[in-house]
């Protein structure tokens, strides 16, 4: 009797055209771009078929570069921001078209639309919002000082992070609120019929059985900001470009730029490519560490329920 | 008299919520009465209404007609890309996960695993390297992928392949395998179980992995920026604005009603579709 192949024909004619995309367009990529990251790789020495080893000189000049650091900086800081505010405003906006209120199934969708259209598109709506519309506004509503260009929000790095913050969050609140109406709505009716008899408050009942209830959905959503943050680059790209520039130990550094950004910049603006390299690197293991908070976080959960 | 005091508060809530919407709505609202203005209006009372709604006709007139812009080869193009990419993506990675939930050796485990590691990785960590090796590829067999279509549809089924073989894997094992059996029994073959059964049955997971990945692609702007680059002759509809919303100095009454071409078929897309689009966005978070 023919021993049965352990994999059919059918398993490798399926897997083949994803298994060569994913190593075309991904493992190949990955794979050079860490060795790339050791060498002198730039636009030019590709030609002359050189690449020269450098060890860690790439990540070395990368950590005591001001751009870098100051993009790590503020890239922490919108992070953070970020992840407080989309996630504060989004389970409001979950709280609220979770009640009884008419409408509410407008408000599910009006509230989530910004999240259907690309960041890149959004930056320059709110570019002229924030540049043309708010400077009309002011005067008309007694606030004349905000005509002045000097007082533009755009205008000083730090009201252009409160910017990059505030269009982030307009665009993905809407779609972090479902995924907190899903666990709301999960909730057994009967908890809250129980404690509202045993004469629980709203707001305890809210604190005691809601918030507890949805404990999985934080986490999810949690991480699920902190990595869109911190990896941001088309909102950055429209509204700020980076800009306005500010004085940083002496020098004079793009204010908004954040990670992505910086390591475009590095490897097209300042035609860097093996320094770009190895930021993108670090970038990558940043996220792996994040990663493995946020899988940790989870079987946390699962061993709890 | 509690009673009344509930029935304020419910009051209070809904005019609330109802401001809220509007704040939300607002920059929409912008986008759209500025698509309708002139230069000059747009300058004098960016938040009056336009004087004439006849001037939107005009407008997109020009967006869509300019040579410059090139919005209508752009958003054909963009149409194609998502629209194929779409295709292959569901077609090619529900084939590879049920191959893969079927199969129970240690190389498909192991398959399996490097995809979903593989969700971990950024773009930028790939694609300077993606693009000198698209080149080089080119300089030794020929095969052209950078500013094609073909480059995008490779690319668009690598990158999107982890999560949607992730979430194909998941609905398949819940599948019952007597299913299959029964099917195989009848004498159908491998590929016809799965073309004739299995793939009938994915349809809810299809609209899931359709939906994720098309919000993505119709929206992205790094990637085509690389493999197709600003201006060049092929072009998506983001590249398109940026280019435009870059070049034109603001001359914000054109960008405003390229913005609002942008925006049109995604917002019909969720109405239509609102129920499976919330659906599947809030499932593919929970990965």
């Amino acid at each position: 009797m023919a021993r049965k192949a352990k994999h059919s024909a059918v398993f490798w004619i399926f897997l083949t055209p994803v298994l060569l995309a994913f190593t075309l367009v991904i493992f190949i990529p990955f794979i050079l771009g860490v060795f790339y990251s050791f060498t002198d790789w730039s636009s030019s020495a590709a030609n002359q078929g050189g690449l020269k080893y450098v060890g860690f000189s790439n990540y070395d000049k990368s950590l005591h570069d001001l751009k870098f650091i100051y993009s790590f900086g503020v890239t922490t800081v919108y992070t953070v921001l970020n992840m407080l505010f989309v996630n504060a405003v989004a389970f409001g906006l979950a709280l609220l078209v979770s009640t009884k209120i008419k409408g509410r199934n407008v408000y599910r969708a009006g509230f989530f639309i910004p999240n259907l259209i690309g960041g890149l598109v959004l930056g320059f709506v709110w570019q002229f919002i924030f540049n043309a519309a708010i400077p009309f506004i002011g005067p008309l509503i007694g606030l004349g000082s905000l005509a002045d260009p000097k007082n533009f929000l755009l205008s000083n790095n730090v009201g252009a992070t409160f910017g990059l913050v505030i269009v982030s969050t307009w665009q993905s609140a809407g779609y972090i609120m479902m995924i907190y109406l899903a666990a709301i709505q999960s909730v057994p009716a009967e908890l809250h019929e129980a404690a509202q008899i045993d004469g629980a408050s709203p707001a305890y009942r809210l604190w005691a059985i809601t918030v507890p209830m949805v404990a999985q959905a934080f986490t999810v959503t949690t991480f699920l900001t902190l990595i869109n943050s911190f990896k941001q680059f088309d909102v950055n790209v429209s509204l700020t470009a980076g800009g306005p520039s500010v004085m940083f130990q002496n020098h004079a550094i793009a204010g908004t730029e954040l990670l992505a950004m910086n390591i475009y910049n590095t490897a097209f603006a300042a035609n860097s490519l093996s320094q770009g390299q190895a930021r993108s690197v670090v970038f990558f293991l940043v996220l792996v560490v994040i990663s493995i908070f946020q899988v940790m976080a989870s079987k946390k959960k699962e061993v709890e329920l | 008299m509690t009673r009344k005091r509930i029935q304020w508060g419910t009051w209070g809530l809904e005019i609330f919520t109802a401001l809220l919407f509007l704040a939300v709505l607002f920059p929409f609202y912008i986008v759209l009465i500025s698509s309708a203005k002139t230069p000059f209006e747009i300058t004098q009372g960016p938040l009056a209404l336009p004087s004439d709604w006849s001037n939107l006709w005009n407008n997109i007139a020009h967006i869509w007609t300019d040579e410059n812009i090139r919005y209508q080869s752009s958003f054909i193009a963009s149409l194609l890309i998502t629209g194929f990419s779409l295709v292959l993506i569901n077609l090619l990675s529900a084939q590879a996960a049920w191959v893969l939930v079927r199969t129970k050796t240690r190389l498909s485990g192991f398959l399996f695993m490097i995809f979903v590691a593989s969700m971990v990785i950024p773009f930028q960590i790939v694609m300077l390297p993606l693009v000198a090796w698209f080149r080089t590829l080119y300089d030794v067999t020929g095969i052209k992928l950078l500013r094609e279509f073909a480059g995008m549809y490779l690319a668009y089924i690598g990158f999107g392949a982890s999560l949607s073989i992730f979430l194909y894997h998941g609905f398949i094992k819940g599948i019952p395998l007597e299913l299959e059996e029964a099917a195989q029994i009848d004498g159908c073959s491998q590929f016809a179980t799965f073309y004739r059964i299995i793939f009938p049955i994915l349809k809810p997971i299809h609209a899931t992995v359709a939906i994720l990945n098309g919000m993505w692609i119709w929206n992205d702007y790094l990637l085509p920026l690389l493999i197709l680059s600003k201006g060049g002759a092929l072009m998506t509809v983001p590249l398109a604005v940026s280019n435009f919303a870059g070049a034109y100095v603001k001359q914000w009454d054109l960008i405003m009603t390229a913005i609002l071409m942008a925006m049109v078929p995604v917002i019909v897309a969720f109405l239509l579709a609102q129920k499976y689009i919330v659906k599947g966005m809030v499932a593919g978070s929970i990965k």
